[in-house]
């Protein structure tokens, strides 16, 4: 077998293995807190006979293993249980504020990968200079900057004082596309502003680095421009660290947003689970769980794919 | 403009007078005939609701854990979502008077056990079928079964039989009461078809306006129910409710002019928003209150003068000023003021006095450890502030009082009506019967200050039966005396319902049982042209 398609491989069985001892993680850790899920959708009403017969409705009392497999073999299967704080379909639920999630941090993402590249590649072609240190200053302004402070003062900026923008993100089915897309530009705004300056500085330091090899030297003595040695030559080679980090940075656009959700009201995964786990809303906990560690299992396995097939050394065994 | 004149206003404006009576009556108040048509044609215009448009109110107070079912209203937007889509037999009125509804008269028996309401003909669901009185017994059924966990159990479990008959229904009581009227106005008793046994949260009943869409924790849409058989309301074709919890999002959406109103407005902020165009503030004095309640049966606070001392080291004023931002008033350490009826205006108002309490806290022989007070963030808005407050005035007054913050995930189950010493808050409720009963009557499932005594469970029975109001309001007297004498409750504060209401919606009126004009803003308001 070609050793790429090898490694490759490898890594996709690492990473379903990884998957499997998560969900065990997730499901033993919850059985493991006291009370059970019986007695969490009863709370103060919890009579002896009440717990008995809603444990037998809800299969609680099969054995934990037989529990925890029908409980995967339910996930993968895309039925995800009922939450039992207002016994609507959790599959459902999740569907709908996973698709936000994701279009809002598709959107993020798109506008500031390719941002964070050319910014970080301008900056590395003027290393040192001003062009470089302005990208450097901004964006680690930008970063520093806690969410929700950026949040509001967009907010304050643009939608209270200026009316560029509505203030609210809130998004709904039936909503055409682009009525969805100006509803998300200031969440878009805050987390280009987040997620910038990591990408960037990666790819600045990751292209400064490539650039004391020889052949960059050689490339110089050829003539080229430099922005042509960069792009042809360094960055190729720099490519690995920075799909790594960028990655990071998506894992995060989908798992990690909640503050900025609340702050633009916008419908999405955080907001969801945070009100789930307030209310002991174990099933839910586990489902948004799972989907979680899935998005950030699945990006680092693409990150280290994309690394593999970006080595040339891999690429090309002799 | 005199009182008199707005008085005469008023009723021209809503056809109780006519013009030529108005014009008559305002010169005789000095006022040209020309200037009173003028008047009379801008407060007409002021008071005629207008009709159509997307009328959206912006709320703290949901959660993706909520559902329809109104039995399970806890909190702000789904009491909200209850009071748009469903009708109660009955409303308690801004002036604290029974409105009828889906009811239309009651009558009781001389001993206030066996109640009869004949209720309202002619009423469709939301699903086309006709409102019966077997579908009012099916509902206040439904909730006095424990299975539905409704939050009304309390309510209808002293009903002990129901009974519907053609248009009456009869319900007779374990005991007298004459409040019964206005515990039918709970917001979880809304109506609905077959008692909602089958379908508890379909999100149908005989409201203003019906569901269209239901997205807990984020928006709910409804259109304009067009066989509603009450035509003062309803104004708007749409009216939605979106969940905005965190404060400076919500007061944003209103300022950019995304919602027409908004709920629990920040105290802190008002003053920063004072003068700002395009809307207003609005307060109501209503029951709520916030409170530091003591278990009277956990040492050290079995101890009468110890509770003393600390009632009397609560500096109330400077509370209201710093953690109300005026926007309420101050307590008594009895949870009833003047927005209840049979409200005694006579009892003395506790004052701050810190050598009164000092020599309290030296009689209650104290060994000087240190008090306790646990606290969260969520207890009540600006909780911890004012425990630091009341630790200062209280450590002045020689009185070891500390603070244990809690994280606000799990207060409620945790700390409050656990620990003996700890913040929390009331709501307050439409009668005075209703809030001792769940509070403070010795057997209260919710008595969060072990307040046990004989002669205040005695007066409570005997003034729930009492038709007499005079005899009533004496009972009510003296049992806000004993709570305020004796009991576990320090009650520094009412707070008042403060909200935003943007300049294009007409209609607002202070209705101060409950927020949002008690639940009813949406139905009854309406877009200015």
């Amino acid at each position: 077998m070609h050793p790429v398609i090898k490694l490759v491989v490898q890594r996709l069985a690492l990473g379903l293995l990884l998957m499997l001892a998560v969900s065990a993680l997730i499901f033993f850790g919850v059985e493991a807190l006291p009370g059970d899920a019986a007695q969490a959708m009863l709370g103060q009403s919890a009579t002896p006979e009440a717990l008995a017969n809603l444990r037998e409705k809800m299969g609680l009392n099969e054995p934990m293993l037989w529990r925890y497999g029908h409980w995967l073999f339910g996930f993968m299967t895309g039925d995800m249980g009922v939450a039992l704080t207002n016994g609507e379909s959790i599959a459902k639920a999740v569907g709908g504020r996973l698709g936000n999630t994701l279009f809002l941090a598709f959107w993020a993402a798109l506008i500031s990968v390719p941002l964070a590249i050319t910014l970080g590649l301008v900056a590395a072609r003027y290393n040192g200079r001003w062009p470089d240190r302005l990208i450097s200053g901004i964006t680690l302004a930008t970063i520093s900057l806690p969410e929700f402070v950026a949040g509001y003062l967009v907010l304050y900026i643009l939608a209270v004082k200026l009316h560029w923008f509505p203030a609210m993100s809130m998004v709904f089915p039936g909503m055409g596309v682009f009525e969805r897309l100006s509803a998300i530009i200031l969440p878009v705004i805050v987390l280009v502003m987040v997620v910038l300056a990591h990408m960037m500085r990666m790819t600045r330091a990751a292209i400064l680095n490539v650039m004391q090899s020889a052949y960059i030297e050689t490339a110089e003595l050829k003539g080229l421009s430099p922005l042509t040695v960069i792009w042809r030559h360094a960055f190729p080679n720099a490519i690995a660290p920075v799909v790594n980090v960028v990655m990071l940075n998506l894992a995060y656009l989908v798992v990690g947003v909640v503050v900025v959700e609340v702050v633009f009201v916008y419908p999405g995964m955080g907001q969801y689970l945070v009100d789930h786990v307030t209310k002991r809303d174990l099933p839910v906990v586990q489902a948004c769980g799972m989907i979680f560690a899935a998005v950030y299992i699945g990006l680092n396995i693409f990150a280290d794919v994309v690394s593999i097939l970006a080595n040339p050394r891999l690429r090309h065994p002799k | 403009m005199s009182n008199e004149l707005n008085h005469l206003l008023a009723r021209a404006s809503k056809g109780l007078m006519s013009r030529r009576d108005f014009v008559g009556r305002a010169g005789a108040l000095g006022v040209s005939a020309a200037m009173a048509s003028t008047l009379l044609a801008t407060a007409a215009r002021a008071e005629e609701p207008v009709k159509g448009g997307l009328l959206r109110a912006g709320m703290q107070g949901g959660e993706s854990t909520n559902t329809l079912d109104p039995a399970l209203a806890a909190s702000p937007v789904p009491f909200m979502v209850s009071m748009t889509y469903g009708d109660t037999l009955v409303d308690v009125s801004p002036t604290n008077e029974i409105s009828y509804r889906l009811a239309e008269e009651i009558s009781s028996s001389a001993d206030a056990k066996e109640w009869k309401f004949k209720i309202r003909q002619g009423v469709e669901f939301h699903n086309g079928k006709t409102m019966t009185a077997e579908d009012v017994v099916a509902t206040l059924k439904r909730h006095t079964d424990e299975k539905s966990q409704s939050g009304a159990l309390g309510i209808v479990k002293g009903i002990t039989d129901m009974k519907a008959e053609g248009d009456m229904v009869t319900l007779t009581l374990d005991g007298p009461n004459a409040d019964l009227p206005f515990l039918m106005a709970d917001y979880h008793l809304i109506i609905q078809p077959g008692g909602g046994v089958e379908n508890p949260a379909e999100g149908v009943s005989t409201g203003a306006y019906k569901v269209t869409s239901f997205e807990p924790g984020v928006r709910i849409a409804f259109e304009k129910n067009a066989n509603d058989w009450d035509s003062t309301r309803g104004h708007a074709d749409q009216v939605e409710i979106i969940v905005i919890n965190d404060n400076t999002a919500r007061t944003a959406a209103l300022q950019s002019g995304q919602i027409n109103m908004m709920n629990r407005v920040d105290p802190k902020i008002v003053g920063l928003l004072k003068g700002a165009p395009g809307f207003e503030v609005k307060s109501a004095a209503g029951r709520g209150h916030y409170v530091f309640i003591m278990h009277c049966d956990a040492a050290p606070f079995d101890n009468k003068d110890l509770r003393m001392a600390l009632k009397l080291a609560i500096n109330r004023d400077e509370m209201v000023q710093k953690i109300l931002g005026g926007f309420g008033a101050v307590g008594n350490d009895f949870p009833i003021n003047s927005a209840y009826p049979l409200f005694d205006e006579s009892i003395p108002q506790r004052p701050f006095d810190p050598i009164a309490a000092a020599e309290a806290y030296k009689k209650s022989g104290h060994d000087g450890s240190p008090i306790v007070l646990q606290v969260a963030e969520g207890a009540f808005p600006g909780a911890v502030e004012a425990a630091q407050l009341f630790q200062q005035s209280a450590n002045a007054a020689g009185i070891p009082l500390e603070i244990k913050r809690e994280p606000d995930d799990g207060y409620w189950t945790n700390v409050w009506n656990v620990s003996p010493f700890c913040a929390s808050y009331w709501g307050g409720r439409p009668v005075q019967d209703q809030m001792y009963s769940t509070a403070y009557v010795s057997t209260a499932e919710w008595n969060d200050t072990r307040f046990k005594n004989a002669r205040f469970d005695e007066l409570l029975l005997a003034a729930r039966g009492e038709l007499d109001q005079v005899k009533r309001k004496a009972q009510y007297s003296e049992m806000a005396n004993l709570v305020r004498d004796d009991g576990g409750v320090i009650l520094p504060m009412f707070n008042n319902f403060v909200e935003i209401v943007a300049d294009n919606v007409g209609g607002w009126i202070t209705d101060a049982n409950q927020e949002l004009m008690n639940g009813k803003a949406l139905q009854k308001c309406w877009l200015k042209a």
